[in-house]
Parts: structure tokens; C-alpha cells; sequence
């Protein structure tokens, strides 16, 4: 996988500290470390990127190579670290993995990192396939020392989960970090980051020229025109090119920013027009029109200004194909399109047994017929939004759900507010927004949704676990006794599951003065052991279908006879169903009767 | 050998396992792989496709439209909503089990596997229905549907990988514990789809 390649290259590179926070498509690589691990490098899931960000940038102040990862947003999260280490430098190289994910598959935004590279000054390097990206993790490092500043690599979702077949060495080279030594440079000053600032300029020119020289910068063929590419897209502009036998110019950008400028130039030299191929932001794209400016070429440069590319959503084989097409006027490519009948739409929902849906399903009954905005953040539990639970009116971003929550009671005194937010994205950013609450006296529920780990990421441990990456039994920390001692005074800890408690606890907080909060508690299905399956009692059963209306479970199914059976292979024996059914038709182990 | 495979399915139904699976036997047999999927929120029971590429000089792991050589289908509607990737020559492997998604349970949506049937029909004759799930079930695990399904792949002779290949990727990428229980799973689809392709024949010879 590109993520394990990333991960195996900065082993090799000599990495010594690598820390971030698990997001999509990012996480892998620093599981990969972690279990390749001969114990001379440390780990660590860090709060949230910020507090990696910096974790990592303390390593590499004392001169060790440290790693950082991250998805996309993870960097809006990192980013004010991230600006002031562009003018304080490093020592030991530092590698920032950000991890962007055209389409979106995964993610709120389609942001493209290459852009943030180039507002913060940093050079990036883009792979175009899972082996460019173990080679540039090491190239990264590298440069990371030789100009002193933070290096970017930003892998996207095709690269990040595409697996091939790689060598890999075993060495591992050695970079024994000096500590850290006391120096005025570490400290910024508005005088220090004048004097910075012009030196990082300078650096860019320099890295440009570097960048004209990288074997991640390549041209090659000929002709009048030239196609340009980057990440992903390159490697199906390669296969399209094979596939139509094509002899055409190509420019491949492996290191978008700082542009490689004179590089470029000989690859316009001569052209007539060319075609650039890149997902999301047209940064190459503006690079060769300033440079074409500039240079005074008259070329036509298309690709997501002129509309020949799209600026949303991922690039495809058949995307590039028709664009290589078009460019170069040939026909466009006949697809068999065999007729499908209308299927049914299969969107991500929660897991049958997740205790999420008993939690939504408490409070939603509890505020039955009450004003209530329930406001949402970023984990499984977004999935509540859908039917027909319905549970999340807002999400935004991580830890947002509480601060959101207590602007729309500002507009809206009369309405209840319930904040949804689970455990790992509560101490990611989700207790600023507690403090504030109670420091502003707003009244909101707030609802942790305690699953006791990082679910939607693939269980990673975080500080209410008690275990580290690094095997380490650590203190938990206890979000009851962290409410309480911010000033939260009513809290109350549930099990959703018992839904009488639960629906009651929800009521109560709702009149409550000032901030409260109910901590759903009930691990997530994926960690404990599938119990026996649950049944529908036929001669109980009414096929009344309410079960199905109201909780929505993937382990029910509507069978013709209108009857609800259900599938045992999925089902968790959470018993929400029969706390529903009116006919107490659903019950436990068949050998009952 | 140049073969593109196709995994469709639904989110949790093993068909990550089932692409690193003949990964690393295509890798024992000493061919380059590539292989792509989606993985993160999609897994929570949405649709799921897993790219599988052996042997081909491509650099992006992501099957062009009308290029998969083999689909292997873990679930009827899921396998119809990916055949526009069948190339003309592709062949199928399809689980009979239908999941329905939670939008047909609320009415929502409508499953008419009738009809997904004779799509599947129409697209290809080199097509192998089997009960993936009862296989597994017998084996042991409903978890190993998709060590059935593969079986069935190498069985019916669609997926040019030996069977000991097979095995020997299954031993060094699944824990030990379940090594015997996948061993079973694995041998019970390969039979059924001899079985399958040996009567088939023998109908048309009549």
C-alpha cells in the first residue's frame, strides 16, 4: 500500500519520531511504522495535528529526522505551527505527510495541499504511484537537511490505498540527532521572522533550481504538443498514452511547488500547445501560463481554466482519456455500455449494534415534539444524519459541534440544543468549545458519544483508551471528571442501550441551566465479541414495520410477507429493535422456545 | 499473463483480504501487481470495489470502463452496478446473497434481483452463480465468503493463479488460527465451480 511504502521509506531514511492523528487516507502510515518498529523510533498518536505538528517539529529541532501525518483538514488544524516553522526552520529533517482526497471519498473538502505549500513557502513533492512515494519520503528528508526547512508530501487517496510491488531494502541509515542546542533561532520575534522571510524567498528561487534538476521533474517525447501532469493523474496520462500508442511531448511535475521553472521552459520550448492533466487546483497549470507570460511564448496552455479538466472531484482513466483525446483530435473512445436495471442506492449507514443509534435514538425520543437542533461532528456518528434516525442537523469540523451549537442558541434561546460528539474527536478540539460554554454561560447538551476508541479510522487508541501506540498503559483520562472540573455541573454517565435511563437522562439535561452533559458509554462492535443473534417470533410479529421506520438497522430485513426478519450474520444482539417492537416479537437466542 | 480483476461488494464483506489474497499470490507467482480499493467511511456497509491488476504495465491501479477481465461479485447488486468495467471477453463470479440496503428496508428503494439476474446474463455466458454464503456458513465462518469466492475464481479456471499459490498466501497473510477454517472455504468454492463449469458442459454436449 502507498501508505505502507511512505512508511517503509522514512524507516529506511532513519526516522525518529513520527506522531499525527488518524484521518482518511493518511492512517496507515503511521500504523505501518509502528508495527515496523525495531525500537529505536518512537510513535505516537498525538491529540490532534497541531499537537503533532509540534511534537514533531521539537524532535527535529534537537536535530533527530521526525515525521508528521496527516489528512488534508488535519493540516487546516496543524496550520498555525506549521506557518511560523517556514520562518524558525529545522535541524533534523522534517517530512509532512498531508494526505488529500480528491472526489471526496472520505473528507469535508476537496482542499489541494500543493496550494498550501506554496502559501507557506514549503517545497511539496506529489507521487504519481506507491513506488515515487517511498522514493520521495527518503528525497524528502534529504532536502528537509539540506535546506533547513519542513518538507511536504502529499500523497492522494489512489496513491495512498494502491498497493504494488516494491523492493525494499533493509538498511536503515543512521542519524544519531545531536539534541538540541540553545540558540536564539528558536525562538520567534517579529525582527527574526523580517530577516527569515527574506531569506526564505531566496530559498525558493534556490529549490526551484533544485527542482530543474530532480529526477521527479522528467520530459520526454516530441512533437508540437505537450502534455503536463502531476499525482495520480499523470500515471493515467501514462497509461493513456501507452494505450493510444501515442508519440507526444510529456512534462511530468513530481515537485509542483517550488515550480521548476527552468525545467519547464525547456519543456514549452517549441510547443504549440499543451494539455495539463493535475486533480483539483490548477497549480501546474498557473505555473506554465506564468511562465508562458512571462516568457512572452505564445502557447495555448488548457486545462481547468480553459474547461478541458474539471476542478472538483477525482480524475479516471475515461476522464483523461477523453481530455488526451480531444487535445490531440482523435476520436473519442467507444465504451460498451451494457443496460443495467435501476438499483438500489447503498450509502454508508451505522453498523447494526452500534451503540451510536441507541443514543440518537434516546434523545430523539426524549425531544419528541420539542424545538431541538441537534448539531453533528466529524466521525461514524455523522452517519446519524441519514433516515430514519435523522440526528445530525450540522457538522462542520472536527470539535465543532459544541461551539456551533451554542451560536444558534445566541439566535435561538427557545430552542433545546444537543452537541454530538464522540470521544476521540472530543479531545481532539472538542474542549476549547466546552470551556467556553460554561466561561459564556450558554445552555446546551452537550452528548459524548463514548465508544472508547477512534472507530471511523480503524480503532486507533486515544487518551481515554489508556494505551499508547507505543504499547504503553497510560493514566485514562476521564471525560466525566474533565467536565467537572471546567465547571460542567450536571453530567451523567449512561449506557444508551437502556434506553428508559437514557430517554430520561436526555430529558432532564435538556431544562438544565448553563451546560450539561450525558456521556453515552457502550464500546463500539467492532471491539467485543459477536454475541448470538437476535429473532423475530413470527406469531408475535404484526409485520407492523415500525422497527424498521424508526431505527433503520441494516440487520432487519423486510421480507414480502411485510414481516421483519432478521439477518443473523449481522446482527449484535444490541436488543434496540426490541425496546421498539410494541409486540415484544423480538426476543434473544432461538433455543428459547 | 495480463489479467485485471474486479472485486465489487459491500463494505465489511472481506473483499479487502480477498485483493491482498491474490495479490500475494499473483506476487508468489512472480508477477508486478497493483491493486487499489476503497477503504475508510465507504466500509460502514456502503458499495466497495477493489481494483486488482496482474501483470500489466500500467501505472494507475484503477480498472478503465469494458478492460476487467475477471468480476468477482460478492453481492447481486453490487455486481451490477460495477459490469460496465467487464470487458467484452470478461467473465463473472457472482455470490447469489442479497444485502439489502437499509433505504429498500424503509421502502426507499426498490431490489429486483429478477432483473439484475438477466442483466448479468445478458453481459456475459461465462458466469458462475454460487451460494458463497452457504459455502462459508459449512466451512465454518460467514466471514470466509470471501475465501470461497476465490476458490471458485481458481475452480472455474477465470483466475489464471494455481490453487497452491492460493494456500500459500493464505498462510502467510491470514493468522494461523483461521488457516484451516479458509483452507475448507477455499477448497469447497473451487470444487463447486468445477462442479458448475463440468455439468454445464455436459449439458451442452447432450
Amino acid at each position: 500500500m502507498g501508505n505502507e511504502a511512505i512508511a517503509l521509506g522514512a524507516i529506511k531514511a532513519g526516522v525518529r519520531v513520527v506522531c499525527g492523528y488518524p484521518g482518511t487516507p493518511s492512517t496507515e502510515i503511521l500504523e505501518t511504522v509502528a508495527k515496523n518498529n525495531d525500537g529505536s523510533i518512537y510513535t505516537e498518536w498525538s491529540v490532534n495535528e497541531k499537537t503533532a505538528m509540534e511534537v514533531a517539529a521539537g524532535a527535529a529541532y534537537s536535530g533527530a529526522r521526525a515525521m508528521v501525518t496527516m489528512k488534508q483538514v488535519g493540516l487546516n488544524v496543524a496550520s498555525d505551527p506549521l506557518m511560523s516553522l517556514v520562518y524558525i526552520g529545522v535541524k533534523g529533517g522534517l517530512v509532512i505527510v498531508v494526505a488529500d482526497d480528491p472526489g471526496p471519498l472520505s473528507s469535508q473538502t476537496e482542499q489541494d495541499t500543493r496550494h498550501f505549500a506554496k502559501f507557506a513557502n514549503l517545497p511539496v513533492l506529489d507521487p504519481s504511484t506507491p513506488e515515487e512515494a517511498y522514493e520521495m519520503v527518503q528525497a524528502a528528508f534529504e532536502l528537509s537537511e539540506q535546506v533547513g526547512l519542513p518538507v511536504i508530501l502529499r500523497p492522494t487517496t489512489r496513491i495512498c490505498h494502491a498497493c504494488s510491488s516494491i523492493d525494499v531494502s533493509d538498511t536503515r541509515e543512521e542519524h544519531v540527532p545531536a539534541g538540541f542546542e540553545k540558540d536564539s533561532r528558536w525562538v520567534i520575534f517579529p525582527q527574526l521572522s523580517y530577516k527569515r522571510h527574506i531569506e526564505t524567498e531566496k530559498l525558493q528561487i534556490a529549490l526551484s533550481l533544485i527542482f530543474s534538476k530532480s529526477p521527479f521533474n522528467r520530459i520526454s517525447g516530441k512533437g508540437p504538443l505537450g502534455i503536463a501532469g502531476s499525482g495520480i493523474a499523470w500515471s493515467y496520462a501514462q497509461d493513456v498514452i501507452s494505450d493510444l500508442d501515442m508519440d507526444i511531448r510529456t512534462f511530468k511535475v513530481g515537485t509542483p511547488y517550488p515550480f521548476p521553472a527552468k525545467l519547464a521552459e525547456s519543456f514549452l520550448d517549441g510547443l504549440d500547445a499543451v494539455l495539463v492533466l493535475e486533480e483539483l487546483d490548477p497549480v501546474v497549470e498557473e505555473a506554465l501560463l506564468e511562465i508562458a507570460g512571462s516568457k512572452g511564448l505564445k502557447i495555448s496552455i488548457l486545462g481547468k481554466k480553459t474547461g478541458n479538466t474539471p476542478y472538483a472531484g477525482e480524475f479516471s482513466y475515461e476522464l483523461v482519456h477523453k481530455a488526451i483525446s480531444d487535445f490531440a483530435g482523435l476520436p473519442n473512445p467507444d465504451i460498451a455500455d451494457p443496460a443495467i436495471p435501476t438499483l438500489p442506492s447503498r450509502i454508508p449507514v451505522l453498523c447494526a449494534g452500534c451503540p451510536h443509534r441507541a443514543s440518537f435514538y434516546a434523545v430523539k425520543k426524549a425531544m419528541k415534539g420539542q424545538k431541538a437542533v441537534f448539531t453533528g461532528d466529524i466521525g461514524c456518528y455523522t452517519l446519524g444524519n441519514a433516515k430514519p434516525l435523522s440526528m445530525v442537523d450540522t457538522c462542520l469540523c472536527m470539535g465543532a459541534s459544541i461551539s456551533v451549537a451554542q451560536g444558534i442558541k445566541r439566535i435561538e434561546p427557545d430552542t433545546r440544543l444537543f452537541a454530538f460528539i464522540g470521544d476521540s474527536t472530543f479531545f481532539h478540539t472538542g474542549i476549547p468549545g466546552v470551556i467556553n460554554a460554561v466561561y459564556n454561560q450558554t445552555d446546551i447538551v452537550i452528548v459524548v458519544l463514548d465508544n472508547g476508541t477512534t472507530a471511523m479510522t480503524g480503532h486507533q487508541p486515544h487518551p481515554g483508551t489508556a494505551n499508547t501506540m507505543m504499547g504503553n498503559i497510560s493514566e485514562k483520562i476521564d471525560i466525566e471528571a474533565l467536565l467537572k472540573s471546567v465547571g460542567v455541573k450536571w453530567v451523567r454517565k449512561v449506557n444508551p442501550f437502556d434506553q428508559k435511563t437514557a430517554i430520561l437522562a436526555a430529558k432532564e439535561a435538556s431544562v438544565v441551566k448553563g451546560v450539561s452533559a450525558i456521556i453515552f458509554e457502550a464500546p463500539c462492535i467492532a471491539l467485543v465479541k459477536k454475541p448470538e443473534p437476535l429473532n423475530v417470533d413470527s406469531e408475535k410479529c404484526r409485520a407492523c414495520g415500525l422497527c424498521i421506520r424508526e431505527i433503520g438497522c441494516p440487520a432487519m430485513v423486510l421480507e414480502e410477507n411485510g414481516r421483519v426478519r432478521i439477518e443473523p450474520s449481522a446482527c449484535y444482539a444490541c436488543g434496540l429493535c426490541g425496546s421498539v417492537c410494541p409486540f415484544e416479537a423480538i426476543g434473544g437466542m432461538s433455543n428459547e422456545d | 499473463m495480463r489479467t485485471d480483476i474486479l472485486i465489487a461488494g459491500v463494505g465489511g464483506q472481506g473483499q479487502i483480504l480477498a485483493s491482498r489474497l491474490i495479490g500475494t499470490a499473483a506476487i508468489l507467482e512472480g508477477y508486478a501487481v497493483r491493486t487499489g480499493e476503497t477503504i475508510g467511511m465507504a466500509q460502514r456497509g456502503g458499495s466497495v470495489v477493489s481494483h486488482v491488476r496482474i501483470g500489466g504495465e500500467s501505472m494507475a491501479a484503477t480498472i478503465p470502463f469494458g478492460s476487467a477481465d475477471l468480476l468477482i461479485g460478492f453481492e447481486l447488486c453490487e455486481t451490477v452496478r460495477n459490469i460496465k468495467r467487464l470487458s467484452k471477453n470478461g467473465r463473472l463470479i457472482v455470490n447469489i446473497q442479497r444485502i439489502n440496503p437499509v433505504t429498500v428496508s424503509l421502502g426507499m428503494d426498490e431490489y429486483d434481483g429478477t432483473a439484475m439476474e438477466e442483466a448479468l446474463r445478458d453481459v456475459t455466458s461465462s458466469l458462475i452463480m454460487i451460494d458463497g454464503y452457504a459455502l462459508a456458513i459449512e466451512a465454518g465462518s460467514i466471514k470466509a465468503v470471501n475465501t470461497v469466492l476465490l476458490g471458485a475464481s481458481v475452480g472455474s479456471g477465470y483466475l489464471p493463479i494455481s490453487r497452491e499459490s492460493f494456500m500459500e498466501a493464505i498462510r502467510s497473510i491470514i493468522p494461523q488460527r483461521f488457516h484451516s477454517i479458509n483452507f475448507t472455504a477455499f477448497d469447497s468454492g473451487y470444487h463447486m465451480a468445477r462442479h458448475i463449469i463440468a455439468e454445464d458442459v455436459e449439458l451442452k454436449e447432450r
